[in-house]
Formats: C-alpha cells, sequence, structure tokens
C-alpha cells in the first residue's frame, strides 16, 4: 500500500526559457520540496531568483522543462481544468479587471464555476464585507485605492473557496500600514478556510508571520534553507532563523 | 485609504456650441459667397433649404436616403463581421497572421473605385455588389483594430483569469471580448466615414437608386443646391450614427477614468 501523496509535490523540477537572442535562462533547477494538506509554507528570495516561476509553475501556467509538478497528485498544466475552482491565486498586483465593478471581480471565480448570478453575487457581497468593503461594492477598480484593489483581490481569491491558496508577494506594492492590517486579515482568512497555501515573500518578517515553514530559494530557484516558522516560535528562535535567513539570501548580518 | 478623486463620468459625448458656431459660420460664408457668384455654382441657402425639404417630404426621396443608409450599415455589418474573425484568428495563431495580414495590407492599396469596377465584372446583383464593394473597403480597419487590441491584451489579466480555468467560450466572453470592444468602436467610428464616402461612389456607377444615384442625377442636370440637399442628408445620416456610436461607446465604456487633467 502506498502512502498518501503530498498536497503539493515538486520533484527535480527544472525550467529553462529561451530568450529572443536564442540565449538559455535557467529559471529553476532541479527543485523538490512538499507541502501537507492544510499547511501554509512562505517562499522566501531575493528579486529574480525564481520564485513567480515556481508559482507559474505551480498555477499550472507554464510546464516544467524537467521533472514533475503535482497538486493533489494532478498535473497543473496538463490537467488545466481539473483545477477549476480548486486553485485560489492572489497575485502581487491586484489584476482587477477594469470593465468590472469590485463586486464582479469577486465573482468572477464564482462565474467561471457557473454559480448562478443571484447567489454568486450573494457570496461576493458577504465577502466585500468582511473585508470592509461593503459599501464599495458597485465601484470599478479605478476609483478605488490600492489597498482596497488588492483586498478585492484577496476576496476574489478566497470567494470561490479553494483548496489550494497560491499567493505572490500581494503586500509588496502597498504601503506599510496597509499591508499589515491585510497580512493580519489574510492570515485569519487562511486559517478560516483550513486551505494548503503557499505564500511568496521577499519579506522575512512577513515569512517568519504567515509560514508555518519557510523555504528560502536562490537563483536559480532552488532551496538552500528550510526552517520552522509560525507563531509557536520563541522570540530567540525566531532571530535565529532570521539570521540563518539573511546568511542564506547571503545578506551580511550584524 | 485615500480615494482617488474621480470625475463624474468619461466618455460622455456633448453638443458642445463651438460646432453650432462652426457651421453657423460656413453657413454665413457660404450665403455670401452666393450674391456674387451664379446660383448654379453657389445656391443660395433658402435653395438649398427647399430641396432638403423636398427629399424629407417625397417618399422615392425618403426611400433614396434609406436605401443608402441601410447599404452603408449592411456593409460595416458585413465588414465587421468579417473583418473582426479575421483579426481574431489572426491574434490567436501567428502562422495564420503571417499568411493574412501581407492579404490586407495589399487590399489597403486597392482604391474603392477598382473594387466598384471588379464587383460590376463579378456580379451581377446590384445589392450585393454595393455589398462586396462595402465589405471589401472596409473590412481592413476591423481586422487591424481587433488584431492590435488582442495583441495588446495585458498578459497579467490573462493570467488572472486562466488561473480559474475558465472554458474558451468564458474566456472570451469575460477577458478578450471586453478588450478588443475599444478598438472596435473606434474602427465603427473610422469605418462609418469611409463607408458613406465609398457607398456614394458605387451607387454613382453601378445603382438605380440611393443617396449616389440621386447624386448622379443632380450632376446630370446641373443642380447644385440639389447635390448639396443630398449630400447633407448623408452627412446628417453618419452624424446621427456616430452619435449612436459614441452614446453606446459612453455607455460600454463607463468604467475608464477621465483624468482632471489632459495632456
Amino acid at each position: 500500500m502506498s502512502l498518501p501523496e503530498s498536497e503539493i509535490v515538486f520533484e527535480g523540477v527544472s525550467k529553462t526559457f529561451e530568450r529572443p537572442d536564442g540565449i538559455a535562462v535557467e529559471a529553476v533547477r532541479a527543485l523538490s520540496f512538499t507541502v501537507e494538506r492544510g499547511e501554509l509554507v512562505a517562499v522566501l528570495g531575493k528579486t529574480g531568483c525564481g520564485k513567480s516561476t515556481m508559482f507559474n509553475l505551480l498555477a499550472g501556467l507554464i510546464q516544467p522543462s524537467a521533472g514533475r509538478v503535482r497538486v493533489r497528485g494532478r498535473d497543473p498544466y496538463r490537467d488545466f481544468d481539473w483545477f477549476r475552482g480548486k486553485l485560489g491565486i492572489v497575485f502581487q498586483s491586484d489584476r482587477l479587471m477594469p470593465w468590472r465593478t469590485a463586486i464582479d471581480n469577486v465573482a468572477l471565480g464564482l462565474e467561471v464555476n457557473k454559480i448562478a448570478r443571484a447567489e454568486r453575487l450573494a457570496i461576493a457581497a458577504q465577502w466585500l464585507e468582511r473585508l470592509g468593503l461593503a459599501n464599495r461594492a458597485g465601484d470599478y477598480p479605478h476609483a478605488l485605492s490600492g489597498g482596497m484593489r488588492q483586498r478585492v483581490s484577496i476576496a476574489r481569491a478566497f470567494a470561490i473557496k479553494p483548496d489550494i491558496l497560491l499567493a505572490d508577494e500581494p503586500f509588496s506594492a502597498l504601503d506599510e500600514v496597509t499591508g499589515n492590517a491585510l497580512r493580519a486579515e489574510f492570515l485569519d482568512l487562511v486559517r478560516d478556510t483550513g486551505a494548503t497555501g503557499i505564500f511568496i515573500t521577499h519579506s522575512i518578517d512577513e515569512a517568519l508571520q504567515l509560514g508555518r515553514r519557510v523555504l528560502v530559494f536562490r537563483r536559480p530557484a532552488r532551496i538552500v534553507y528550510a526552517a520552522t516558522a509560525g507563531k509557536d516560535l520563541t522570540a530567540a528562535a525566531r532571530a535565529t532563523v532570521r539570521d540563518d535567513i539573511l546568511r542564506a539570501l547571503d545578506i551580511e548580518t550584524e | 485609504m485615500a480615494e482617488v478623486p474621480m470625475r463624474p463620468a468619461a466618455f460622455r459625448p456633448r453638443i458642445r456650441y463651438e460646432g453650432w458656431v462652426s457651421i453657423a459660420g460656413l453657413a454665413i460664408a457660404w450665403q455670401v459667397t452666393s450674391l456674387f457668384f451664379p446660383h448654379f455654382l453657389f445656391p443660395t441657402l433658402a435653395d438649398i433649404a427647399r430641396h432638403f425639404i423636398a427629399i424629407f417630404t417625397t417618399w422615392d426621396a425618403i426611400d433614396d436616403a434609406l436605401e443608402t443608409s441601410a447599404r452603408i450599415l449592411a456593409g460595416l455589418v458585413g465588414a465587421f463581421v468579417f473583418g473582426s474573425t479575421l483579426g481574431f484568428l489572426m491574434g490567436r495563431s501567428e502562422a495564420f497572421a503571417r499568411y493574412a495580414y501581407p492579404l490586407l495590407n495589399f487590399n489597403q492599396g486597392i482604391p474603392a473605385l477598382s473594387w466598384v469596377v471588379i464587383s460590376i465584372i463579378w456580379f451581377k446583383g446590384i445589392e450585393f455588389r454595393i455589398f462586396f464593394i462595402m465589405v471589401m473597403t472596409t473590412l481592413p480597419a476591423f481586422s487591424f483594430q481587433v488584431l492590435d487590441s488582442y495583441r495588446s491584451m495585458s498578459k497579467d489579466l490573462l493570467e488572472m483569469t486562466l488561473s480559474f480555468r475558465p472554458s474558451r467560450y468564458d474566456l472570451i466572453r469575460m477577458l478578450v471580448v471586453p478588450t478588443v470592444l475599444p478598438g472596435v468602436l473606434t474602427a465603427w467610428k473610422v469605418n462609418l466615414g469611409n463607408a458613406a464616402r465609398v457607398v456614394v461612389v458605387a451607387e454613382l456607377v453601378g445603382a438605380t437608386g440611393g443617396i449616389g444615384y440621386a447624386l448622379l442625377q443632380q450632376q446630370q442636370i446641373f443642380d447644385m443646391a440639389g447635390a448639396i440637399a443630398w449630400t447633407l442628408v448623408l452627412v446628417i445620416f453618419v452624424l446621427v450614427v456616430q452619435r449612436a456610436i459614441s452614446m453606446i461607446e459612453a455607455w460600454l465604456l463607463r468604467y475608464r477614468p477621465a483624468a482632471e487633467r489632459t495632456v
């Protein structure tokens, strides 16, 4: 009898892109890791280290050059339609459709999932209310601030009740106060839904706050450090992990 | 969190008084000129107005005006359907675009009058001849606009939409159509003027009814007032349809923000 496969599996995954001038660029090299059901893993790395490529592989938007990616035992690229309603993605930028109002943007995934209009609008309205945007439901994205737009995009990802949640530096473009507020809201939402998640960030504090586990990437995307994190970590252990991460990222510590 | 200050509405077309002032100025200049030239060259405004009213009080003349209007709209709808499909296919397939794009460019170089001659030789039916001419002359603008809009589709929005795993139909409905819509509306506005010019040429040469045919009759009896009156009918039709398109555009693109300052 075989053991049940992890929720997310990266097995010797490599990804190479060809630039317009014909030069091959290796973005991911023999990357292997697993994420268990209900676990939130933070992926940390410097800009350009291949985090987003890993993210796109996971989302099934690109396919690996070598190795295999499995999410719930399926290939997210080949079994594209199977993941309908199962993946919730929060991107770095809000990526709202400018021609849709806030509530229609939140309802996008529900519409794809063929939920009846009245029901999907009711669900979207609940999410907007939860994220403090009940009175902005009819506004177009251009009339919302950056923080509001990102909250709409978070609501859009959560509205479909995804089994797998992927977030690619969703708070990096926001000011500190807004980012902190949304981070706390995001963590609450992940806990409440019990979704399995991968959270990409370049902020060590954010990774330690959000992730139960932290993976540190270096270019081309490969794991150079892994540690347990989360709120149960003592201050001393957190400081040690933080120093280790800084070393792994090749950043000088005092 | 600060909200972005917005103007109440974008793309709201207004009839401004400056336009009426310009038209009134042109009319006055014409009337003054008519005092110094023979009336068969520059008829008075009153004479033109008489002919203009006669057009709208004679059933045959109304029929001619409606006939031309219908031909313009039919031709544009045909060009829109074929041109948009072509543009969409070129956007979907780079290989197809490599074959189709040069043909469209080649077509751009063919004068409308050549299509008139070709269609008269090729086809027997008058209506099909005109429809063919209209489609061939206005199709490229629709194709190029749709292709351009398709190619400028936001990769970010495409990836975001794909992340929800939509069906192909949903992807087109939710993302592609709203993306290409502004380009399609622009093509309609640009093509409307072109279509009005082309249809008159087509009717002038190959029809037995319509504004072009009426203009031909005015030329044969050397009636400048009648020619201008018929031209005004066409201009008014174009302006009315332009206005209708602008109103549709204002409604469909109401999500667009308008800046307080302009460039």
